[in-house]
């Protein structure tokens, strides 16, 4: 067993407090990667696993150990940096073998596992090069190799893929999800970038200002938000919100012409509301009105056509399929009432 | 590189200009060592003439050789100005590492007072140094001067290292943390080999100092044995005679060994290793 359980985590720098009681159980050979906007904290919380911060309050086991005081290195983790953070100095095999050889391990072993952990990242023709001598993609895969050797319970992986370019990043993400397969550890993975974290994650942990705003697989976020935040992060592009308020105890979006029906419990009379649609669960209607096509890019297999409503608000459609539509026509809008989402305006809680 | 310094009108004037400076600098250098290989006439008659088979003598190079003792001040200024590095290196980069990597209450106020000493002249010091030097029985001896060049080096040291040692990445120390090292081992074989060009700079900049150091000598440790070679040196220079043959050739030797020193700390100097640490 090697899962990983966070009880009431708390961190404050002074008198900021930063993280703000934390619970979360990952169990064993689960992928769970923690989501959030920049400064929500989910880097810090993942140093804190690591033990590279100190945790203010609370506990955190690792494998149904005790961790919380202990040192990064008595916590069975390993961890791949944004930076890679490779040692320029040492060549591959001596960066990937220099902790193991630190710790006394003898030179034979050190040697068969650097071996191992080579040919499953396919680095042996690199050992002897050195960092400096290598492309950020296979600086990224000895970084990874590094963890490997230390055969830890747990991986740790902080915005592994961020310096890499756009189509390098893709072929990395098969790779770590190809990885986890292979090796079947507890992985933790911190990014901002809501695709990793759908394509990779057993389980998704989005973050807001230090606090957890919904934990669950990535299919369970993406058709079952709690809330406004995690409708909107999850999925892309984002999901569209319009502005109204519930009248009669009916909708009244000011976007559209006729109230959408709907079968939810509505609050009460004049609650404000945002009514969520998700770009691809909507049409444009050449024939309607309503709405200005700003713009349409075209993408071949998907079309994203830019409205703006009467109201100002603006919403972005996918449109599957060539589109031949054209730039500032006069379009109306279809959907199914029953794909969009309800959220209090106020408290941003999903209506049920 | 730029076009503008491809230019060839552009590198040549630089080249020119960079080639003056040596010529100026080297100049001194230069008059020394061709005069050590003059006659006393010689050197008066015409400095700047190059020996020639009439002028040509190493009269100077036979009595500093005869003055047996020379080879021992050698060795003291070479023990010396070696072993004050080292320590200088040492506790310089210890401090720095301390300075740069952790946060404690008053850190600012200890590199400010570390710093300090670059200002102060520790000659200021001297009269205390001689009655602590004589309180514990140091006086004539090399340890006298280590100390002393030792804590004068340490306040540039530490200024300078903690500055290297802030841009080594976190990460990487983070990494090595991760991978189970201790700190001293982070310090040591980490941070030490990436700061290495700061470590010669620092050393080049200790180095000539303290070889050419005469005030310290001559008042700390001014014994036969213990004379470094700018002290020793000055036997042939008297208040009526001076034997200048002698003096230039003492010069001329005391050249070669700093100069090797230079040039060993040079070549790290140059070699920029942090590229592809991160990133």
């Amino acid at each position: 067993m090697s899962g990983v359980q966070l009880q009431n985590i708390t961190k404050t720098y002074g008198n900021v407090q930063v993280i703000h009681g934390i619970d979360l159980s990952i169990s064993d050979g689960e992928f769970c990667v923690f989501v959030g906007p920049s400064g929500c904290g989910k880097s810090t919380l993942m140093r804190m696993v690591a033990g590279l911060e100190k945790t203010t309050g609370g506990s955190i086991n690792i494998g149904g150990r005790e961790v919380t005081r202990l040192d990064p290195s008595q916590r069975g983790v390993a961890m791949v940096f944004q930076t890679y953070a490779l040692y320029p100095h040492m060549t591959v095999a001596e960066n990937m073998g220099f902790g193991l050889k630190m710790n006394g391990m003898p030179k034979a072993e050190v040697a068969e596992k650097v071996n191992e952990a080579a040919r499953i990242l396919q680095l042996e023709p690199l050992l002897d090069r050195k960092p400096k001598a290598l492309s950020g993609g296979q600086r990224q895969r000895v970084a990874i190799g590094r963890t490997i050797v230390r055969g830890p319970e747990v991986f740790l992986f902080d915005e592994p893929l961020s310096n890499l370019d756009a189509e390098l990043r893709v072929d990395m993400r098969v790779e770590i999800a190809k990885l986890h397969k292979q090796i079947g550890a507890t992985m933790i993975y911190v990014t901002h970038d809501q695709v990793e974290a759908m394509t990779l994650a057993d389980k998704i942990v989005v973050l807001r200002a230090g606090r957890v705003e919904q934990v669950g697989a990535p299919m369970d976020l993406y058709n079952d938000p709690d809330n406004r935040f995690v409708a909107g992060f999850i999925g892309s592009p984002a999901m569209n919100f319009l502005k109204g308020q519930v009248e009669d105890g009916g909708l009244a979006i000011s976007a559209l012409d006729s109230a959408p029906a709907t079968d939810l419990r509505l609050p009460a009379d004049g609650t404000g509301v945002e009514f969520g649609l998700r770009p691809e669960h909507m049409r444009v209607d050449p024939a309607g009105r309503g709405f200005r096509l700003d713009l349409v890019e075209k993408l071949g297999g998907v079309s994203y056509a830019y409205l703006e409503a009467r109201t100002g608000e603006r919403l972005v459609v996918a449109e599957s399929g060539e589109s031949d539509l054209v730039d500032d026509m006069e379009v109306g809008l279809s959907f199914d009432p029953a794909q969009a989402f309800l959220f209090d305006a106020q408290t941003g809680k999903r209506i049920r | 590189m730029s076009a503008a310094r491809r230019n060839p009108l552009n590198s040549a004037a630089a080249h020119a200009a960079l080639l003056a400076y040596v010529a100026i600098a080297l100049f001194p250098v230069f008059v020394i060592v061709i005069n050590s290989f003059k006659d006393r006439r010689s050197i008066f008659r015409e400095p700047l003439a190059l020996p020639d088979a009439e002028s040509f003598s190493l009269i100077g190079y036979q009595t500093v050789l005869k003055q047996g003792d020379f080879f021992l001040y050698f060795q003291n200024s070479f023990i010396v100005t070696v072993a004050s590095l080292f320590f200088i290196l040492l506790f310089g980069a210890m401090a720095a590492f301390a300075l740069a990597e952790y946060r404690f209450r008053g850190n600012m106020l200890m590199g400010l007072y570390l710093a300090l000493g670059i200002m102060i002249p520790i000659r200021i010091g001297t009269v205390a140094i001689l009655e602590m030097m004589v309180a514990t029985n140091l006086v004539n001896t090399l340890w006298a001067l280590i100390l002393v060049y030792t804590a004068q080096g340490l306040p540039l040291a530490v200024f300078i290292l903690s500055e290297f040692m802030r841009q080594v990445s976190d990460d990487l120390k983070n990494a090595g943390r991760i991978d189970g090292l201790s700190e001293y081992t982070i310090f040591l074989r980490l941070v030490l080999p990436l700061v290495r060009p700061a470590l010669a700079t620092v050393a080049v900049f200790n180095m000539i100092p303290i070889w050419n150091d005469l005030w310290f000598p001559l008042i700390l440790a001014p014994a036969e044995e213990t004379k470094t070679l700018t002290l020793g040196s000055q036997v042939f220079i008297g208040q009526f005679v001076t034997d200048w043959n002698a003096v230039l050739s003492a010069l001329s030797m005391a050249i070669l060994p700093v100069m090797g020193l230079y040039v060993i700390f040079s070549r790290q100097l140059i070699r920029g290793i942090t590229s592809g640490a991160v990133k």
